[in-house]
């Protein structure tokens, strides 16, 4: 398919001035030396601290998430390692009780809150934009803003274990223990209103990858052509925008219970602890899929890719991620089993937790198709998406045998619990992310990761996970209370506790492997060249590390498979990559129709701009007023991020897409 | 597996043992589902293999045909299992969560920071009493369970007898069992719950009828006046310190902060399950409970020699 093919809004037989485009984009070549300069000169960052802190380029800001997560991922770590060593024996006293229930609840706070979720927004919002066609994601500044809240919000929460007053109520953090009577220090205000802020980046985060995936893509990317990566990110981003205002809402309200007086959840005021775990598992839930969904997707694209076919029954896998987040806002209950609930609303629920299982077959037998169907190619990123099939299965048979009521009566929160969500997150998580590093760092820097340390780093990783992790589902067969600093000698744990550590340890090492050989193959990896997996899909076109405006010329796109076309030779249409359109009249890109992808609309994208950082310092500065009863200092703060928006849609004559018509004033008011 | 006392994979009661056979299926079925993946997956693996050459070419990308009819089988063999589970589960619910109509026995169990406070005979005024820690109860016979949650959430646990009933302030819960073999058996406290959580155990004591009906009317007696002086001094030390908090039925202590001391050594354990109850170890309790539970909210005491030896003497008349 041509470029200059392509039909574009409003030129039909009757002109239609609404959806005409600004103009005909002037076709040109991928590599015309003067349209890449002039793109180059367009759209790079200036360098420098004002570079640094006003870049609104995805690639840079999908970097720092994934190396702040990285960063969340060891300190968590570090966590749990502590943790082992006090439960390696009976009744030892390396951590006082306090000690020990701060570890658990900050290492909970850490993996799922601050390195899960960021880890896989880091991976997408570096590579939406490469997989899609486009030149970066809808909302830049957006997404400058969600990365900085991400990081101050990490900063707020990381104040209290800091300053020993780390949040001691889990993760899930229930009430009554969390409200003052019990829990009388800043803690658990700390936490509160630390959440309350990392939602806001999680928000804008969702709606701006909604919006990027609907709009920001090459002509022709239709949506049964999209990665499976894509369809992942943006199943959890729909979950993202719908269930975190209810967790939000639930912290608010507990600051409010803390610190005035409020008694949404104190029964003696009339509130409902019950109230508490609703709120928090109607997000809490859909967020376990949020964090697992784009994994899972790291796994389809990356399955085909080293095993030189496309993916087996791609509708049905892109279908089955949809029904996972569809079921997974009904299975929140399952959560809550044991609270006295009636029986027909266990039974309900129950159902739902038990039929979700089957969407996770389909995906589970296509991944097993394609590689049976394929020649894999055993590369490191192969060994850890091959080997998160098994994972993933031992992490869902745990969960599906939780989903029946009178067996969880017996399981839930014992270790076998446990087990299950470390199979699931480090299985369906960590695994994944280690494989999608080794896949796309060379695209990212360059440079090709170390192979040979690649397999010690798998292997350690893999027998160590296994070694931690097997053993607590006995260990929860056999009643071990979770959340329990120390437990007694004769209870049959004692065994099982000492081997655990031993494969906690090894795992660490795996990791510290992953983390040196990133660091070392940064500097002095082998050069990658732009596509060393020779891969299906768009971001493999353009140079590693992709240039700032990442596609010179607008690839048009005829297939699922775009560079896979000539090999699978099933369709005379070609996609187009080394001839598109230009868009070279300033910060430009394609906004297209959300199902067939047809162009819509030139955008005009913003400049690197100091707005979102300072909105984000502000925000900050309002929620640690608020911490602390400085109302001045909240006020310094709500003052500030109203000041930051006014300069943040303060009208620009550049980012006009269409002459506004005289009578409509803009500009003027 | 019976010396593992929180081990639910055996039972001892009606209740635990409806459950029980799921569970088995459940874990067999679940093996099997990952043996089966993992030889599916090294079948897999097995087949031929592509290299990266030496200019850098991966082999030629190539559409499998046949795919679809594998997965179709394959989701629908997992369907057929977890529908079965499905059938399974509910027809399990239906055993064992309705509340016996006629329970034999009433028995009203408050969950504090960390102790169990077990309340007997609410619908016969001349029948009541409170003990803490150890609940005792006929064999073979139905008994409710009224669960109250005093302070935060806990949760009841008797994994021989019963799986898990939530004690949420402000709501009451009810949960049942049945022990159908003399025995103890532990129970544990299973939400978190703050500091000693992993120190919030209880007992199940299941006796023969004539010997629970003994223990119960034990229980309803009152503490037995003091024989000695230093019986004595000790009843005095109990009225004016331990009273703060505690109840010894027959005194002037009265308070319901703490157990009911009334007959604390009839107890085998002592500090929700943490203790073997004896003179040595109650003594070690009271002098230094915060190094024994660390947080928990009974203070160390401060006494003297004399003092704790005329305390232990009175509390040990307390069968």
């Amino acid at each position: 398919m041509s470029p200059a093919d392509i039909a574009l809004p409003g030129e039909g037989p009757v002109p239609d001035t609404e959806t005409r485009l600004a103009r005909r984009p002037r076709i040109a070549q991928a590599d015309d030396p003067a349209l890449l300069r002039k793109l180059e000169k367009t759209w790079e960052t200036k360098p420098g601290l004002y570079g640094w802190l006003a870049t609104v380029d995805h690639k840079e800001i999908g970097k720092r998430y994934i190396v702040t997560a990285f960063v969340m991922l060891a300190v968590g770590g570090l966590e749990a390692a502590l943790m082992r060593l006090q439960l390696a024996g009976p009744n030892r006293h390396l951590l006082t009780p306090e000690q020990y229930n701060e570890l658990f609840s900050t290492h909970g706070m850490t993996m799922i809150f601050l390195y899960a979720l960021p880890v896989l927004s880091g991976f997408s919002n570096y590579f939406f934009p490469l997989w899609l066609g486009a030149r970066d994601m809808a909302f830049p500044r957006m997404n400058a803003l969600s990365y900085w809240i991400y990081l101050l919000a990490a900063a707020f929460l990381y104040a209290g274990p800091l300053t020993g007053a780390g949040p001691n109520d889990g993760w899930f953090n229930y009430v009554p223990y969390a409200e003052r009577a019990y829990n009388p220090g800043i803690n658990q205000d700390i936490y509160s209103l630390g959440l309350v802020f990392l939602g806001i980046s999680t928000s804008v985060g969702a709606a701006n990858f909604l919006v990027t995936a609907a709009k920001c893509r090459a002509p022709g990317m239709s949506i049964n052509r999209l990665p499976i990566m894509v369809w992942g990110t943006v199943t959890a981003n729909a979950a993202n925008l719908v269930v975190v205002p209810a967790v939000s809402l639930a912290f608010f309200l507990l600051w409010l219970d803390r610190n005035f007086g409020t008694s949404f959840f104190d029964v003696a005021g009339g509130g409902q602890p019950l109230l508490w775990q609703h709120l928090f598992w109607l997000f809490g839930h859909p967020w376990v899929y949020a964090i697992v969904l784009p994994a899972m997707g790291m796994v389809s694209d990356g399955l085909p890719t080293f095993s030189r076919t496309p993916l087996a029954a791609y509708t049905l896998v892109a279908l089955s991620t949809v029904a996972t987040m569809l079921i997974g806002f009904g299975v929140w209950v399952h959560h809550m089993f044991a609270t006295g609930l009636p029986g027909l609303g266990l039974a309900f629920f129950s159902g739902a937790s038990i039929i979700i299982t089957i969407p996770s077959a389909v995906a589970v037998f296509a991944w097993l198709a394609t590689i049976w169907l394929g020649r894999p190619v055993y590369t490191t990123a192969f060994l850890f998406f091959a080997s998160m099939i098994l994972l993933f299965v031992i992490g869902g048979v745990s969960g599906f045998m939780t989903a029946s009521v009178p067996v969880d009566w017996q399981l839930t929160d014992t270790y076998f619990i446990v087990a299950h969500i470390h199979y699931v997150l480090i299985g369906i998580n960590v695994f994944p992310v280690c494989g999608a590093t080794y896949m796309w760092f060379p695209k990212i820097t360059g440079r090709l990761m170390d192979e040979r340390l690649g397999r010690w780093n798998f292997w350690i990783m893999f027998i160590g996970f296994n070694i931690a992790f097997l053993p607590m589902h006995l260990l929860g067969l056999f009643g071990m209370p979770r959340r329990v600093y120390t437990y007694g000698a004769g209870m049959g744990f004692s065994t099982l506790n000492l081997i655990v550590p031993l494969g906690s340890y090894l795992f660490a090492i795996g990791v510290a492997l992953f983390f040196w050989n990133v660091f070392k193959s940064w500097r002095h990896g082998e050069k990658a060249g732009p596509d060393p997996w020779q891969g299906p899909t768009l971001e493999w076109a353009i140079p590693s590390p992709p240039p700032p405006y990442n596609f010179a010329v607008i690839p048009t796109v005829a297939s699922r498979h775009p560079l896979w076309e000539d090999d699978l030779g099933e369709d005379e249409h070609r996609s187009s990559i080394e001839e598109g359109m230009a868009l070279d009249q300033g910060k430009e890109a394609l906004a297209v129709s959300i199902l067939d992808a047809e162009p819509e609309r030139i955008l005009k994208m913003p400049e690197d701009t100091l707005a979102p950082f300072s909105l984000a310092v502000a925000a900050a500065v309002l929620f640690v007023g608020l911490l602390l009863h400085l109302w001045w200092l909240a006020g310094l703060g709500a003052v500030g991020t109203v000041l930051a928006l006014a300069a943040w849609n303060w009208p620009r004559r550049k980012l006009l897409e269409r002459e506004p018509a005289p009578h409509e004033g803009i500009g003027h008011g | 597996m019976s010396r593992i006392p929180l081990g639910y994979l055996d039972s001892a009661g009606a209740r635990a043992a409806a459950t029980l056979p799921l569970t088995w299926f459940l874990l067999l079925v679940s093996i099997a589902v990952c043996l089966a993946i993992t030889y599916l997956l090294w079948r897999a693996l097995r087949g031929p293999a592509g290299t990266i050459g030496a200019d850098g070419k991966a082999p030629a990308v190539r559409r499998g045909e046949g795919a679809a009819r594998p997965i179709l089988v394959g989701v629908a063999i997992s369907s057929v299992i977890l529908l079965i589970a499905l059938g399974w589960t509910m027809v399990a619910l239906a055993q064992v969560a309705p509340m016996p109509r006629r329970p034999e026995i009433e028995i009203d169990v408050t969950a504090h920071q960390w102790w169990w406070q077990a309340d007997y005979g609410a619908s016969e005024p001349d029948q009541t009493f409170s003990t803490a820690n150890e609940i005792h109860v006929p064999v073979g016979a139905k008994v409710l369970l009224r669960l109250h949650g005093a302070d935060v959430i806990h949760s009841f646990w008797v994994p021989k007898l019963t799986g898990k009933t939530d004690m949420i302030p402000g709501q009451v819960n009810l949960t049942w069992l049945q022990a159908d073999k003399p025995g103890v058996y532990r129970g544990q406290c299973q939400e978190y719950c703050g500091l000693q959580h992993a120190h919030m155990a209880f007992e199940v004591v299941a006796e023969p009828p004539a010997q629970y009906a003994a223990w119960r009317r034990a229980q309803l007696q009152t503490a037995p006046p003091p024989a000695t002086p230093a019986q004595a001094e000790g009843l005095a030390l109990v009225e004016y310190r331990c009273a703060v908090c505690h109840t010894v039925r027959g005194t002037t202590a009265g308070s319901n902060v703490g157990p009911d001391l009334t007959h604390v050594m009839s107890r085998r354990m002592l500090a929700a399950g943490t203790l073997p109850n004896n003179r040595a170890m109650l003594a070690g309790w009271i002098e230094d409970p915060q190094g024994v539970k660390p947080g928990t909210l009974m203070p160390a005491q401060q006494l003297s020699g004399p003092q704790l030896q005329a305390l232990l003497a009175y509390l040990e008349t307390l069968k």
